[in-house]
């Protein structure tokens, strides 16, 4: 895993791009976390659930391998020197 | 243990230094109804909750955190270049006073965060109405917030927090009818 900082106009277009198809696909999976705790027993939803899951490590995956790790704590694998730090803080960007 | 997110959960995008905006952002941060105060009363609660609603009270101040980012994100960019006279001007001269541009948990008028702000019953009746209150105190406090700013962008961000607001008021609600449910179920046996 490498991963930049985004620098260039090009790059930081890349990485809000990437950033927001992260999100929106993220955003279904609260949704249908907090349906699902109150029906679980909507197997539809947990299946569109489970799909979700699967795009959600796929995006996050490629955008990791270009901007650096989206996780701490050993749920995100690192380059060397330890490349926590190369994704910007959300609120710098 | 939470595992953090080197994301927001919705983009946050300002238009112009606004100081006088962040300051009545600031009621979200650590006023009564902000997502500070959610976010404990919710993760506080779900200790002594019935299992069948403990996911969903968990889950929802889970969310609350990253909505406390986001707001404070909002704050961050509207200050951050401000100089001390536009502090100053937008009301903000006794936050610069003591902490510069640093963020700190008070309201809008400047009161300190208190964890009187909210309750743990040990009713969960009580506590899941407390909740279902919480969230439509800070839908309105949002929309008063959006009437305050003409910037879109800002605008856009308020509105998804404001529609999440009514997502979880509704989920509450449902946890409410789960236990009364299981509780008229019971007395059959």
């Amino acid at each position: 895993m490498a991963g930049r900082t985004p620098i260039t106009d090009e790059q930081k277009e890349m990485y809000f791009r990437m950033m927001e198809e992260i999100q929106a696909v993220d955003f279904v999976l609260v949704e249908l976390n907090l349906y699902l705790d109150t029906h679980p027993d909507d197997q539809q939803a947990v299946q569109q659930y489970n799909e979700y899951v699967q795009r959600s490590a796929a995006l996050k995956n490629r955008f990791q391998s270009m901007f650096g790790p989206l996780y701490g704590f050993g749920n995100s694998y690192s380059a060397s020197p330890f490349s926590w730090k190369e994704a910007p803080w959300p609120w710098q960007v | 243990m939470w595992v953090y997110e080197k994301k927001l959960q919705y983009p946050v995008r300002v238009n112009q230094c606004d100081p006088r905006m962040a300051k009545f952002l600031m009621e979200q941060y650590g006023g009564a109804d902000g997502e500070l105060a959610a976010a404990l009363r919710y993760l506080n609660q779900r200790y002594t909750l019935p299992d069948r609603v403990i996911g969903i009270v968990n889950d929802i101040g889970t969310e609350e955190l990253a909505h406390l980012e986001m707001i404070a994100t909002m704050v961050y960019k509207l200050t951050k270049d401000a100089t001390a006279e536009q502090m100053m001007e937008a009301g903000l001269g006794d936050h610069y006073a003591d902490h510069d541009k640093a963020l700190f948990f008070h309201n809008a008028a400047g009161h300190p965060f208190t964890a009187e702000y909210f309750q743990a019953k040990g009713d969960p009746i009580a506590d899941l109405y407390e909740d279902v209150a919480a969230e439509e105190k800070a839908r309105a406090t949002y929309q008063w917030l959006i009437n305050m700013t003409d910037d879109p962008d800002l605008q856009d961000g308020l509105q998804f927090l404001r529609e999440r607001e009514v997502v979880h008021s509704q989920r509450f609600r449902e946890a409410v009818e789960i236990l009364k449910e299981e509780r008229d179920r019971k007395k059959f046996f």
